[in-house]
Formats: C-alpha cells, structure tokens, sequence
C-alpha cells in the first residue's frame, strides 16, 4: 500500500512561501516524478512528505491516515538522497542492514533480507566494502538497498542519478524502472532532467516556483500542454514559442509548434536562414532565423546537407500548432 | 611529475631547514646525555665521569616512582575530562541558539591564559580554604572549608589543567560536528535512528578521529606539565603532587645536581617515547584514511 495525498500542503521558511498551498494525490504503486527549474521548491516537497521537513499547514495522509505530524521514520517511507547519504564508517552490509537493526529485527532474518537486497542490486560482491571503497553507481545501488530492506511503503527519491555520467545513468533509470516493475511500490522521484522525467514516470507533476503547473502522463503533457510553462520545459529541444502578428495571425497571443513537428518544403509559409546547425548523427537541429519571429528550432532528419547562411522554408505539421491566450494558458 | 632529479633537488632545497631543526634537538640531547654520566653538582667545582650511577640513583629514588605513577594520572585524569567534556560541549555548542558566536569566543578563552596565571587564579580565588570561593560556598552551606590543595593536591591539579585545555578539545571536535554530513543524519532518522543510535552510530564514528587527534596532542603537552604545579603545591605535600618534569626541576635545580637532572631529563625522553609508542599502536590507525 502507499496511497499519498497532500491537502492545501503550504510550506514557508520565515517570511518566504516556497510552497503556497499545494494539493496533490498519489495513486498506490504509482511511478510519480517531480520535475521543474532548480529552486522551485521539488526537493521541499518531497522532504515534506518524507517528514524531514514540517508543513506550515495543510495536511498529509498516507494510506488514509494522518501523516502531518509523525516522525520520519513512522512514516514508513525510504528515501534516497542525491548524495546517497551512506554512512561511510560502516560496510555495505551494514550500511543496508542498519534500518532493519534499528527496528530490532532478529540478525538472521536480517541477513536474509540483506542477501536478497545485494542479489536484486548486483552487490553480492562489495558487501564488505566501505563506501569509500565504491563507485557512484555502486553508492547509489547500496543507497537504494538500504532503502528497499524496509520494504517501505513508498519509495522518495531526490535527485538520485545526477552525480553519475551520462552512460551510468541511462543504465540506473532503466534498472530504477525495472525496479519499480518488479516491487510495484509507490516511488515518487525528483528530478529536473526532463529526459528522467518522460521516460520514468506514469505521472509527472510539474512544478514552477512551488506551485503545480500540471499533472498528467507524459504522453499527455507532451501532447497537450496546459500553459506556455509546461510547453516549453517537456520536451527537448524546447518547443518553439512564438508571439506577435504571427500568433495574432492564429488568433492568439503565443502559439508553439514542437522542433520535430516542422516541416521543411518547398514553399511554406515561413521563410528562414539557417544559423547554427547541430549533426548529431540521428538527427540534425537547425536553429533558423525568421523574419519578425524569435529564432526557431526545426528537428531535421540525421543526413540533411544544409549549412549556415542557407535560404530554407519551414511549414508546421497539421493539428500539432499550440495556441496560448495572454494567462499563457492553452486556448480550446 | 617528480623525475629522480628534481627529487634531488627537491631534497637539497629543503636541507638548511631540515639541518637546522636536527641541529636544533641534537645538540641539547647531545648535551644531555653527556651531562648524565658525569658527577657534576654546581656546589662542588669541577666535574667527573659517573657512568651509570646518575641513573641508578634517579630511579631507584623513591620519589621517581611516585612521580612516575603522578604523571600517569595526571594525564589520563585529564584526558578523560576533556574528552568527555570536550563532547559534551561540542554538543551543546553545535545547537543553535541565540548569541552563538559570543558564547563559542567565550567558551576558547581559557586556551589564551597563561598556566601559571590560570593556576594562582585557580589557587588563590577558587581553592583557598580561607578566601576560595568554594571555602565560601561550603560556609554558606554549612560545610567546613575544604583545602583542596593540601588534601587533594593532585586531584587539584587535574581540574586546573583540565580546565585550561577543555577549550582546545572542545573546538577540535566542534569542528568535526559541524563537518558531519547533514543528509546522513536525516537518512538515518529516515532508517528509525532515535538521538542516541544516531549519536553512537554515527557521531561518535565522525569524531574518532578527532578525539585521537585530541589525545595525542594533549598527551605530549600533558606528559610536561610543570607551570601549574611549580605555582600551587610545588609538588608537595611530601611527593604527592610531583610529576616526572617536576622532579627533574627538583633534582638539578633545587639539589643544584645537574648530572642527576640530565641523566632523568633522559628518562623522562625514554618515558615520553614509549606512551608515544603505545599510542600510536593503539589509536593511531584511527588517522589513516
Ligand atoms: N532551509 C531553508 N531555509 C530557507 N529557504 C530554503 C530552505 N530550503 C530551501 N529553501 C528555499 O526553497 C526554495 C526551494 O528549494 P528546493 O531545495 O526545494 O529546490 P529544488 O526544486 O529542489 O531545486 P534543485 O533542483 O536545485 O534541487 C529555494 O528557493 C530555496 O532557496
Ligand atoms: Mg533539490
């Protein structure tokens, strides 16, 4: 069980509202990311529901019972921290072995449980180890073993793979993912990689200067933004925000087509000079220059020949242009 | 990248320092040594070989057994308070609270005073049984004065030198508090920890380094207190209050036997060698990594 839901949760540090009040509701066995630019308040909000941090007001219930007040560790939640937080003096074993002592549990069961930790986590070999004594993706398996000995009842995670480099963490979402499969536990994860983001969750809830943008899929989020916000921070490359005449052309004050979903043709309707061009091999990505428009990215196939300084028309694809009124809210 | 030859020069550029600090201790070890096996006492002129009877003498006194046994307590009393005091108030410090950076000042001060001044003040405003403080105190409350320096004097001078160097410990292992990882602390509450696992599990861990530093240093400084004891008891009563450097300044300086001061000057090297032997054996695989 791990059904989480926060009631008008409002969190302040002195005079700053780094949260004014928040609702939000977390499903049982529900992948849940929070994503947003740093400092808006994601790593508040998961301390708060890990109960490191107290609410100004507002309520938190776990399982349908009143969290706001317990203590972290009656909350029955682990957490990973982005520094792993492993205590460096003690082995591997102990280290994940640690919440079950501190539960009182009996050392053989204990043991049990360890072994069938570091068989999941592929840390058979390093039990001996100190921390010290380990790489990044290693810490960071130790710190979710030490997490999933509990058997918790959710699982936070704050940030987990931004010390490791890019092949190391492509590897440790995908086994966090697979993870999640074969626990099926509520894990709610920070992140403000929107690559994490897209790929991991079955919710992502967006958040900007401590408030909710929006909650959906990805897919949803992806497909259709609820403002200009979430439009331009799902999705990589950023979707192309455009405004003046020609967002007053389409009746409102911002539209937004994604980079893959402009054509170049022949004869559309925007003409542009090729700036920058990126080959990435799959794909290129050109950044072009429009006449009375902010510069525009376009999404081109990998073996595209174009350089900087040449002509090119760009045509958006059909249904997929973003209309926003002037709250920077999407228009029906 | 250190090739064979700026290795060289590297050793040759370092020379005058590493010469002039060698010279710097051998020449009055040298000194002494030599001075221990001669008979040379500065109310009898002139001077001849002893061999070994300097050291026959210095150890077979019975004051050197006492005085041996006096400085073993000394230390150990004193290490004891200010490692455990040295926690405590490490603890209280690291709290937040109102006036924080007055208080921690005020908390070093005692590290500035001098050891003979801190030891008069020790004497003459706390511990005289007549004007003390503490006379005054056991009077309102209807005890009788208790001279703590004639009838506890080395229990006395333990508190005295505790008190000068519970500063030093204190902020060695202020220090290591504030360096203990905040995030360690809360996956730990997060692993159901109460206060006291998460201290002896992980404080008491974080700060064994620096409580060996602690006592290894404090060790070396302990080992030749003489300030603190030349201004309250001068050893006394009897040997009850003398230490292994006090007895050297007994011997050479006030028998004007300067044969018999080096030759336990020396032992007090050997002595002072061997605790740092142990030591290091002990806790000094506490340093490493
Ligand atoms: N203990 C605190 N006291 C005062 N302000 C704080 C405290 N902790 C966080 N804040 C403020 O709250 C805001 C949100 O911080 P938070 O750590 O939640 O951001 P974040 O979204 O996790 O950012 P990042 O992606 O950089 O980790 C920031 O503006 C920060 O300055
Ligand atoms: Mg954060």
């Amino acid at each position: 069980m791990g059904k989480i839901t926060l009631t008008s949760v409002r969190k302040s540090f002195g005079e700053v509202d780094v949260i004014p009040s928040l609702d939000l509701s977390i499903e049982d066995g529900e992948f849940v990311v929070f994503v947003g630019p740093s400092g808006c308040g994601k790593s508040t909000l998961l301390r708060l529901i890990a109960g490191l941090e107290d609410t100004t007001s507002g309520s938190i219930s776990i399982d349908g019972q009143d969290a706001t007040d317990l203590p972290p560790a009656r909350r029955g939640l682990a957490m990973v921290f982005q520094s792993y937080a492993l205590y460096p003096h003690m082995s591997v074993k102990k280290n994940i072995m640690f919440p079950l002592k501190m539960a009182g549990m009996d050392v053989a069961e204990a043991e049990a449980k360890v072994a069938n930790a570091a068989k999941i986590l592929n840390l058979t070999n390093y039990l001996d180890r100190k921390p010290g004594q380990l790489s990044g993706g290693q810490r960071q398996r130790v710190a979710i073993g030490r997490a999933i000995v509990r058997e918790p009842k959710a699982f936070l995670f704050d940030e987990p793979l931004s010390n490791l480099d890019a092949a190391l963490r492509v590897n440790m979402r995908q086994e966090i993912s697979e993870l999640h499969q074969t626990l099926k536990t509520t894990m709610i994860y920070v992140t403000h990689d929107q690559v994490e983001a897209m790929t991991m969750a079955d919710k992502i809830v967006v958040l900007n200067a401590g408030r909710i943008e929006q909650v959906g899929s990805p897919l949803e989020l992806y497909r259709s933004p609820a403002n200009t916000f979430v439009a331009g921070f799902i999705g990589s490359p950023k979707m192309n925000l455009i405004t003046g005449a020609e967002a007053a052309k389409h009746s409102a004050t911002t539209i937004g087509i994604r980079p893959e979903h402009l054509d170049i043709v022949a004869d559309g309707p925007w003409q542009g000079v090729v700036g920058l061009s990126e080959h990435l091999g799959s794909d290129t990505f050109l950044k072009v220059a429009v006449a009375g428009m902010e510069p525009i990215t376009v999404r081109a196939g990998g073996e595209l020949n174009l350089h900087h300084g040449d002509r090119i028309s760009l045509a958006p694809q059909a249904g997929k242009l973003h209309r926003f009124g002037a709250d920077g809210k999407t228009l029906a | 990248m250190a090739t064979a030859h700026s290795r060289t020069a590297a050793r040759l550029m370092v020379s005058p320092a590493v010469i002039l600090l060698f010279l710097w201790m051998i020449v009055p070890l040298g000194m002494t040594v030599y001075f221990s096996f001669l008979r040379y006492n500065l109310l009898t002129p002139g001077t001849s070989f002893a061999g070994l009877d300097n050291y026959y003498y210095f150890l077979t006194n019975a004051a050197f057994w006492d005085a041996l046994v006096n400085t073993i307590t000394l230390v150990v009393g004193v290490l004891l308070i200010t490692v455990f005091g040295g926690i405590g108030l490490a603890l209280l410090l690291d709290q937040p609270m109102w006036g924080q950076g007055i208080v921690r000042v005020m908390v070093i001060a005692p590290f500035f005073v001098m050891p003979t001044v801190s030891a008069l003040v020790w004497k003459n405003m706390f511990m005289n049984p007549v004007n003390g403080m503490f006379a005054h105190i056991a009077k309102a409350l209807g005890f009788a004065p208790y001279d703590f320096l004639a009838h506890a004097p080395l229990l006395s001078i333990i508190v005295i030198v505790a008190w000068a160097w519970l500063p030093f410990s204190t902020l060695i292992l202020l220090t290591a508090l504030q360096s203990l990882d905040r995030e360690q602390q809360e996956a730990a509450e997060m692993d159901g920890a109460s206060t006291l696992s998460r201290f002896w599990y992980l404080t008491v861990p974080h700060l064994t380094r620096s409580i060996t530093v602690v006592i290894l240093i404090q060790t070396i400084f302990l080992l030749s207190v003489f300030a603190e004891i030349l201004v309250t008891t001068n050893g006394g009563p009897g040997t009850a209050s003398t230490n292994i450097p006090y007895l050297v300044y007994a011997q050479s300086l006030l028998s004007f036997d300067v044969g018999g001061g080096s030759a336990g000057g020396i032992v007090a090297v050997i002595l002072a060698n061997i605790v740092a032997f142990f030591l290091m054996r002990m806790i000094g695989k506490n340093l490493d990594a």
